[in-house]
């Protein structure tokens, strides 16, 4: 069959059921996308004839004959097409994965689709990091992208260094590869919430032609783990083997089979026969904790969980004064409970990695981690390998979100390539990612307020029990991090938590924006708009009689002693700037006013800038031969944006502009120590190895220019692509010459650490209407405020925080998971797990406090998470400010709250 | 995605060779926009409709005919006859899908009825303007059947094995009534939770109201005229008892109940010139 694609004329077979996507890529166009390889999300649009269609399918004979473009083929000698060029000039991308769909479809819109119908057009085409304002800007031609001045980069809305690949479809994301030989691994998945593995039948399996390995728990290393990546492993606790011969939820991975292709291996799959015994199971942690509950982890060897026999993994308890006499004297006191629920990642880009051993026999993998370091030290451990005979790198990442703060897949393909000799890769599909990924942690906060008739808080006290799942990985952390901000935020003389990690038989939780201060926040800052209406007192000043100030401790466990201090305070001027603008307006009213309730609601959040456990960072940069730099960090750039606030930090202080930088990250081969692209840490700690390896370069080349060219140290400035030297110039690719014959190094690395930490803050405002009948909220205004210290890239954190704005919209609005009743999820799709479409996200208002942090690089603090923190809640208060209804549960989707809502306004409306 | 066990895929007319016998693991192939996007592990070959070359549209004094291989783009452009007044919901069923426009350049309108979800919008397009469905067996003899009939459930169809729906054709007279439209989502232009549509020439005249996407399968309730609100809240919880509202993640019983008699008595209010 003969194919045209992007003017080339490829003669080839593609196999019966194959679908285009996939043959395309197989042809080498690796622009084309697989986000969900369902239709969902849009990323592998390609046009057939000119027409845009998803080509995951769209049967790949269909197009025999006919002329293919994808994002490769849509420049024209070499000239960007002008949507292309637009989503350059907008940035229009994060991550980048749902780019290259993205610029395929607004590309075949005529203007009128795009002046009057963007919502519908663009629906078939999600991006999880964005928010979409970017992407809205960029069809429409508008430019926000802006140039640097030498020395000035910081403040400025430089672009990505990546940008020109990623609007063509040459950004290399981890799976866009072929190598030669390479094996496909798929696993089985257990059918069972629990039930112990009593035989396994591999022998037809193994007689599928292609099929070169078949694994069972008896054939992988039984050694005891966590799959969560952190800097100190004892943080989390080993409760898990490679594969197991106990099944605790449905989707965990039971048998790996390697072969050929990916048909092979799925074929058998199916043809692996497992004998069970069903054990009980349990769902509900409340009741997991009961004396006599199905026990999640029998074992209870692991030191680290607390209370097997009641499912705990870990409790944490805090008392501060006394908050029983605090209550017993309150003038007025507020008890409720909230509860928050599974929210998926939704990274565009699925979990997958690649591993082959190379010719010294070192075994290297390819993989979308946020932590290449620790991903490698887990690997050595498993296989008992030195550090030096593993190589994990990344290339550029599709989203992580936090779930890429877990080693899911590297595993499985190292154990592979090492035994067959051959390359192995492994990706996830869309449906492995809802069952076998992680979760935002399910929540369910109890939180009791007691407060004077002034609104001065007296007592503060929590009981949080928290979902863990199957496994422990992240549960304790988030835990203890669910402890802390969202109280630490207010000065109440007395405060008490109780909190529980609790295992249950349902799919892990683990890692994700905001990492557990989300869920309670939500619960304290609802609580708060509660007891304010008790006092019938505006929330704003309730909230401000009572939050900390400079110079106050941020105590929510207990009076230790912290390392984190307020390095800046913006949090008065983020009130004054949401209250501004909420009292502003922006003009939009609902459809009418008969059918529609209107609401304001607001919300606080604080959020540390480092986490408690260890944190360091290394970056190195050094003079190259044409006067430009070369930059190497070992942080992983997944759309955080880190790259280009790098090299911002770095032209700023060496007096040049973020052009001039080369950059190398995240490979353990390449590039120094890093813990890892999570926690908030890309701006706060590796940015401030960056800082520091910045001025150090600086003070050396100013002091050998001096000396080059004779004269005070005093007298010499960096100047761009030269160094000033009193009334002489010299150019930074003569001084790297003359470096050279002197036997100068030119090159500097410093480390950083995640101490002293300093706070972020941020402040969300919503008015929104809810329909009387069917409970359908719009959000009519969306404004934030955020605390971020220095700004170094203002259009970078506008998308940061829009993006993160619009995946708490979701998440308190949309998405649900549903288990059934043995503990399967049911909706393991876009199609059913509805994340944000443009069309459901609106436009917000964006502001900075002007503040400057005292120990952040250049005084920037991060703000990768925080901005997710505020929404939910300010959701939920303004949702009770249209009706006068307290929704504690979420999400807020019109079937789940109805019904109150039409009993108190809509009735004879039907 | 791929569909790995697919061992063939041929053109339809395959099925005309007289030795060809139907087996299991055929299935007929429309636009694929389905079947390619989720496992189908089933199958082993597939018979691509399009090689018929049937006409996507045809327009005549009877009425519209939509061959079952026509595109949802194909549909959307239709240019109806000025006196087709219930036209325009030919174009809000297609805008119904959650799908985007891109997959209407594929998807088919045989193939979104066969495939059968409750929030399938070609489906309720048909069972609203009361299409009558042509199916043909693999021997070549065909069978005629109405929209409402035709679906069963979720998944679920009157499809023998190796029978195919040929055409969907929709009688000039439905197409000549008056139309109101409703539909309810979770999500802004998402997933259809209840679609109800109403036909009626006047006041005094028949109405025909079908409720679907909120149940398993369309149901369709005919007064001789407008009934009036009471009238039609008691047809509907009639025919649709509390339990038989469909459940799944687009939205709960209750709520497609709620949604639906709250729309059905707009369209009503609608169709009825405000009567009650």
């Amino acid at each position: 069959m003969t194919f045209h694609v992007n003017g080339r004329t490829y003669s080839e077979e593609p196999f019966a059921g194959q679908c285009l996507r996939t043959f395309l890529r197989d042809l080498g166009c690796f622009g084309v996308k697989k986000g969900c390889d369902q239709g969902d999300c849009g990323a592998c649009t390609v046009w057939v004839e000119g027409t845009p269609v998803h080509s995951c399918l769209m049967p790949a004979m269909r197009a025999a004959g006919k002329h293919v473009t994808t994002i490769e083929g849509l420049a024209s000698e070499g000239a960007l097409h002008p949507m292309q060029q637009q989503f350059l000039n907008a940035q229009g991308f994060q991550c980048g994965f749902c780019t290259a769909g993205m610029i395929m479809t607004a590309a075949s819109l005529t203007e009128d689709d795009i002046q009057n119908d963007l919502a519908r057009n663009l629906k078939g085409n999600l991006c999880r990091c964005t928010g979409y304002h970017a992407i809205e800007d960029a069809i429409h031609g508008v430019a926000t992208v802006e140039q640097d001045a030498p020395g000035c980069s910081a403040g400025t809305g430089v672009g990505a260094p990546a940008g020109p690949l990623v609007v063509t479809g040459h950004a290399r994301y981890t799976m866009d590869t072929a190598m030669e030989g390479m094996l496909h691994l798929k696993v089985v998945r257990s059918p069972y919430a629990h039930a112990k593995v009593l035989a396994i039948d591999t022998s037809k399996a193994k007689a599928v032609p292609g099929v070169h390995r078949v694994y069972t728990w008896e054939d992988v290393p039984r050694r005891i783990y966590t799959t969560s990546i952190h800097e100190d492993f004892r943080v989390d606790p080993n409760d898990t083997y490679m594969l197991d011969n106990v099944a605790r939820f449905v989707g965990q991975r039971m048998v790996a089979v390697v072969a050929e292709t990916e048909a092979a291996a799925e074929e058998a799959c199916r043809q692996v026969v497992i004998e069970w015994e069903e054990l009980p199971a349990v769902f509900d942690p409340e009741e997991a904790m009961r004396i006599g509950a199905p026990a999640v982890h029998s074992r209870g060897v692991d030191a680290f969980i607390r209370q097997p026999e009641r499912n705990i993994l870990i409790d944490v308890h805090g008392n501060i004064g006394d908050v029983e006499s605090a209550f017993a004297t309150a003038d007025v006191i507020h008890e409720g409970t909230y509860a928050t629920h599974r929210g998926q990642h939704a990274h565009l880009e699925t979990h997958g990695s690649i591993a082959w051993v190379d010719e010294h026999g070192r075994l290297n993998i390819r993989t979308s981690s946020q932590s290449p370091f620790i991903c490698r030290d887990k690997i050595a451990y498993l296989f008992q390998l030195g550090l030096p005979d593993v190589r994990v790198f990344c290339e550029r990442m599709g989203g992580g979100f936090g779930g890429k703060q877990e080693v899911l897949t590297e595993d499985l393909v190292a154990l592979a390539a090492m035994d067959t000799g051959r390359p192995v890769q492994w990706e996830f599909t869309r449906e492995e990612q809802f069952v076998g990924s992680t979760y935002r942690h399910p929540m369910k906060v109890t939180v009791k307020l007691g407060a004077t008739h002034e609104g001065v808080l007296t007592a503060m006290q929590l009981r949080i029990v928290s979902n863990t799942g199957a496994y422990g990985n992240h549960g304790g952390e988030t835990l203890y991090h669910a402890c802390s901000e969202c109280i630490g935020l207010y000065r109440s003389p007395n405060k008490k938590i109780d909190a529980y990690a609790v295992y249950t038989n349902t799919v892990p939780s683990g890692a994700i924006r905001g990492y557990g201060l989300t869920q309670t926040i939500f619960a304290v800052e609802s609580a708060l708009d509660e007891l304010a209406r008790a006092l019938e007192m505006d929330p704003f000043e309730l909230r401000q009689k009572n939050v900390v100030r400079p110079g106050d401790p941020m105590l929510s466990l207990g009076m230790e002693i912290s390392d984190t201090e307020i390095g800046s305070y913006g949090l008065d001027e983020c009130v004054e700037l949401v209250r501004d603008a909420l009292a502003r307006g922006n003009g939009v009213n609902p459809p009418n006013d008969d059918d529609w309730l209107v609401g304001t609601g607001i919300a606080y959040a604080m959020h540390d800038a480092a986490p408690p456990t260890e944190h360091r960072s290394n970056a190195a940069i050094e003079l190259r031969e044409d006067g430009a730099y070369e930059l190497v960090s070992g942080t992983a750039e997944f759309g955080n944006g880190t790259t280009t606030q790098h090299i911002q930090i770095a032209a700023t202080i060496l007096g040049t502009t973020a052009s001039r930088f080369h950059m190398i990250q995240s490979d353990t081969d390449r590039t120094g120590y890093d813990t890892g692209a999570f926690a908030s840490t890309g701006t706060f700690v590796a940015g401030k190895a960056v800082a520091l390896a910045a001025e150090a370069l600086r003070d050396r080349i100013l002091g050998f220019a001096a000396q080059v060219m004779d004269v005070e140290p005093g007298m010499c400035r960096m100047d761009n692509d030269g160094v000033i030297c009193g009334e002489g110039r010299c150019t930074l690719a003569n001084l790297w010459q003359a470096a050279r014959e002197r036997g100068v190094q030119l090159g500097l690395s410093r480390k950083a650490y995640g101490s002293p930490r300093s706070v972020a803050f941020n402040v969300h405002g919503f008015r929104l209407a809810v329909h009387r009948v069917s409970g359908e909220i719009q959000i009519l205004q969306s404004v934030h405020a955020a605390d971020a210290g220095t700004v170094i890239n203002p259009m970078q954190l506008r998308g940061q925080i829009e993006g993160a704005v619009a995946q708490g919209i979701g998440w308190a609005l949309y998405e649900r998971i549903v288990l059934d009743d043995a503990g399967k999820i049911v909706n393991p799709a876009f199609r059913n797990y509805r994340i944000p479409a443009y069309a459901d996200i609106p436009r917000t208002e964006i502001f900075f406090a002007d503040t400057h942090d005292a120990i952040g690089p250049l005084g920037a603090k991060g703000m990768g998470e925080c901005p997710i923190n505020p929404v939910a809640p300010a959701l939920a208060n303004a949702l009770e400010d249209a009706t006068g209804i307290r929704f504690r549960e979420m999400p807020f989707r019109p079937d789940l709250i109805y019904k109150p809502i039409y009993e108190k306004f809509g009735a004879g409306t039907i | 995605m791929n569909l790995n066990t697919v061992q063939e895929l041929r053109g339809a007319r395959a099925v005309e060779q007289p030795d060809f016998a139907w087996r299991e693991g055929d299935s007929w192939l429309a636009g694929g926009t389905w079947l390619y996007s989720e496992p189908q592990v089933g199958i082993r070959r597939l018979f691509d409709l399009r090689d018929f070359g049937w006409e996507p549209l045809e327009v005549s004094a009877a009425g519209l005919r939509i061959a079952a291989t026509c595109r949802i783009a194909e549909l959307y452009a239709l240019a109806a006859p000025e006196d087709w007044l219930a036209a325009p919901m030919i174009g809000e069923c297609c805008r119904a899908f959650l799908a985007s426009f891109k997959i209407w350049n594929e998807a088919t309108v045989g193939g979104n009825i066969c495939m059968s979800l409750p929030a399938s919008p070609m489906t309720s397009m048909a069972a609203s303007l009361e299409a009558i469905y042509t199916l043909r067996a693999l021997d070549g003899s065909e069978r005629q059947i109405s929209a409402v009939d035709f679906t069963l459930g979720p998944h679920v169809v009157a499809l023998e094995p190796g029978e195919l729906l040929r055409a969907i054709d929709i009688p000039a007279d439905v197409l000549r009534r008056r139309a109101a439209f409703r539909r309810s989502t979770l999500t802004h232009l998402g997933r259809s939770t209840a679609l109800i549509i109403g036909t009626s020439h006047a006041p005094d005249q028949p109405f025909v109201l079908t409720i679907s996407a909120s149940t398993p399968r369309p149901v369709q309730l005919s007064f001789p005229q407008a009934p009036t609100a009471a009238e039609l809240r008691a047809a509907i919880n009639d025919a649709i008892p509390d339990d038989a509202w469909f459940d799944d993640v687009h939205g709960s019983p209750a709520y497609r109940q709620h949604m639906s008699l709250h729309y059905a008595e707009q369209i009503r209010a609608e169709l009825a010139g405000g009567a009650a």
